[in-house]
């Protein structure tokens, strides 16, 4: 498996700009992208999953079948807010990250 | 035993196909070109190969199906003109960029509008800068042997890029003539199995073909590719060799013609090099020392080669049959002089643009052509660098002011 550093140069990498490593997008950070934060109340929640399903980024997490007491994975979360429009309770809000503390951000 | 046989352009390059039998062919038809892709549908249909011939909706598809059957690991073949090359334009830069050597016959015709099917190479010309190699032929000899060689050129291991193979629309693409063709088994051999590098279809060996790629290593990505064209131009060399070596007609760079003790030479592309060679055979007759250089490659552009084989000369006409609209001359014209200036090589040069929607270029204006190059050489400088042969024009002496446009 190869991967890149961000100061790679061009004749370090595989022609054709391939990626030559399965599953790296892990490692990409969009957290920058988000403007508006999905907050979800658990009391609400009836675990239908729905978010989790519909999630483009893997980043509503879930154990054991249910989402209720787990986090979001606010490194992928890029802040789109389909599991808010999903969610057939209203369960998620989407918060202004600009109303949230910097603690809240890590 | 090789046999000699009548055929056209197009019949010829669907020949060479059958006998190399790519793995996939996806096509859409167009004027020239349709029949390369329905000669050898028929092939498919016969079962006289084993290629997946898949007929998609649009020129867009087919060279997206193409590039994604490469991507895949498969040896594919494909052929358009004009429209259908524009049409394929996004996808072109992608075949280039993702080191996919798939081959493509564009038989050249003009662009719209007005609608016109007939030769010129503003298509190809148009696609210079999309990272794919592009190799011109003369007559249907060139045309069949071009698309063999185009093979092992785009499949070398540091190459791996596109190549087209171009022929001159109804010129060469619906004449017939006599055509060496090899047999199938040294044809096969000359371009061996397709051995693809990374093939996406190699599960053990997974890997990303075309992300989204931002100014973080975009530019490092494009920089290497920038390094393929080096290559390139040494296979077009090497491949060129061993064709000759194989088959007895040996290919280069370009073709020098009456070249080496010329003093006036025109430069060509494609069919109009058969023509000036019987001009400078008329010259020759009467002491007039004419040349011709038959550009083979125009990408990627042997620059060096060029300004060392034109140095010395005394005037060079470079002749374009594109338009390239707002440019200071047609495309050929300014590599050629962009190629002398580089090198230091100080020859005055003067741009035909000629044959525009297949407008026939007869031995006689080539042969005006000449007589034009020996005053400029005797003035050192040509009194107008852009000229328009073979359009219906006022006279120089008739209206000199529109002269000047």
């Amino acid at each position: 498996m190869r991967v890149y550093k961000p100061d790679a140069k061009w004749h370090e990498m595989v022609s054709g700009g391939y990626i030559p490593q399965a599953g790296n997008a892990v490692e990409y950070d969009v957290s920058g992208w988000r403007t508006d934060r999905p907050v979800r109340d658990d009391e609400c929640c009836i675990d239908c999953l729905f978010c989790w399903v519909y999630c483009p980024d893997n980043a509503i997490f879930c154990k054991d079948g249910s989402v209720v007491g787990q986090s979001i994975d606010l490194v992928h979360c890029k802040g789109c807010g389909i599991c808010a429009a999903v969610c057939p309770k209203d369960c998620i809000e989407m918060v202004p990250e600009s109303e949230l503390s910097g603690d809240d951000n890590e | 035993m090789p046999q000699v046989e009548p055929m056209e352009g197009n019949q010829a390059v669907a020949e060479a196909m059958r006998q190399i039998n790519p793995d996939v062919v996806a096509a859409y038809p167009i004027t020239p070109s349709t029949e390369v892709v329905q000669t050898f549908a028929q092939f498919v249909a016969d079962g006289e190969v084993d290629t997946n011939f898949v007929a998609v909706e649009s020129e867009h598809s087919a060279m997206s199906a193409c590039t994604s059957a490469a991507a895949a690991g498969g040896r594919v073949m494909n052929a358009t003109s004009s429209a259908g090359l524009a049409l394929m334009w996004e996808i072109l830069y992608i075949t280039a960029s993702l080191r996919m050597p798939v081959i493509l016959t564009v038989v050249n015709r003009a662009l719209s509008g007005n609608i016109n099917i007939h030769c010129d190479h503003s298509d190809t010309m148009g696609a210079r800068d999309a990272g794919w190699i592009q190799i011109y032929a003369e007559n249907v000899q060139e045309s069949y042997d071009n698309l063999i060689q185009a093979v092992a050129i785009g499949e070398q291991a540091d190459v791996r890029l596109p190549v087209m193979s171009c022929l001159d629309g109804f010129l060469v693409s619906h004449s017939y003539e006599l055509l060496q063709v090899e047999d199938d088994d040294a044809v096969k051999d000359f371009v061996g199995p397709y051995v693809p590098r990374y093939p996406l279809l190699d599960v053990e060996n997974p890997l990303t073909m075309g992300p989204l790629d931002l100014y973080d290593f975009y530019f490092e990505h494009k920089r290497d590719q920038w390094a393929a064209y080096e290559p390139a131009k040494q296979a077009v060399i090497e491949v060129g060799q061993r064709f000759g070596e194989t088959f007895g007609r040996s290919y280069g760079l370009f073709e020098k013609y009456q070249l080496d003790d010329a003093e006036v030479a025109i430069v060509a592309l494609g069919s109009m090099a058969g023509t000036a060679k019987d001009a400078v055979e008329s010259l020759r007759a009467e002491g007039v020392k004419a040349g011709l250089l038959k550009l083979r490659l125009f990408r990627p552009f042997p620059a060096e080669e060029l300004a060392e084989a034109l140095a010395g000369l005394k005037a060079v006409a470079v002749c374009d049959r594109a338009a390239s609209f707002g440019a200071q001359a047609g495309p050929l014209y300014a590599e050629i002089t962009s190629a002398l200036y580089t090198a230091g090589v100080s020859v005055p040069t003067v741009n035909y643009i000629y044959g525009l929607g297949g407008r026939q270029i007869a031995p006689d204006e080539i042969i005006s052509i000449y007589r034009d190059l020996e005053q400029v050489a005797a003035e050192g400088q040509p009194d107008q660098p852009l000229q328009f042969i073979g359009v219906r024009a006022f006279s120089k002496e008739e209206h000199a002011d529109m002269y000047a446009f």
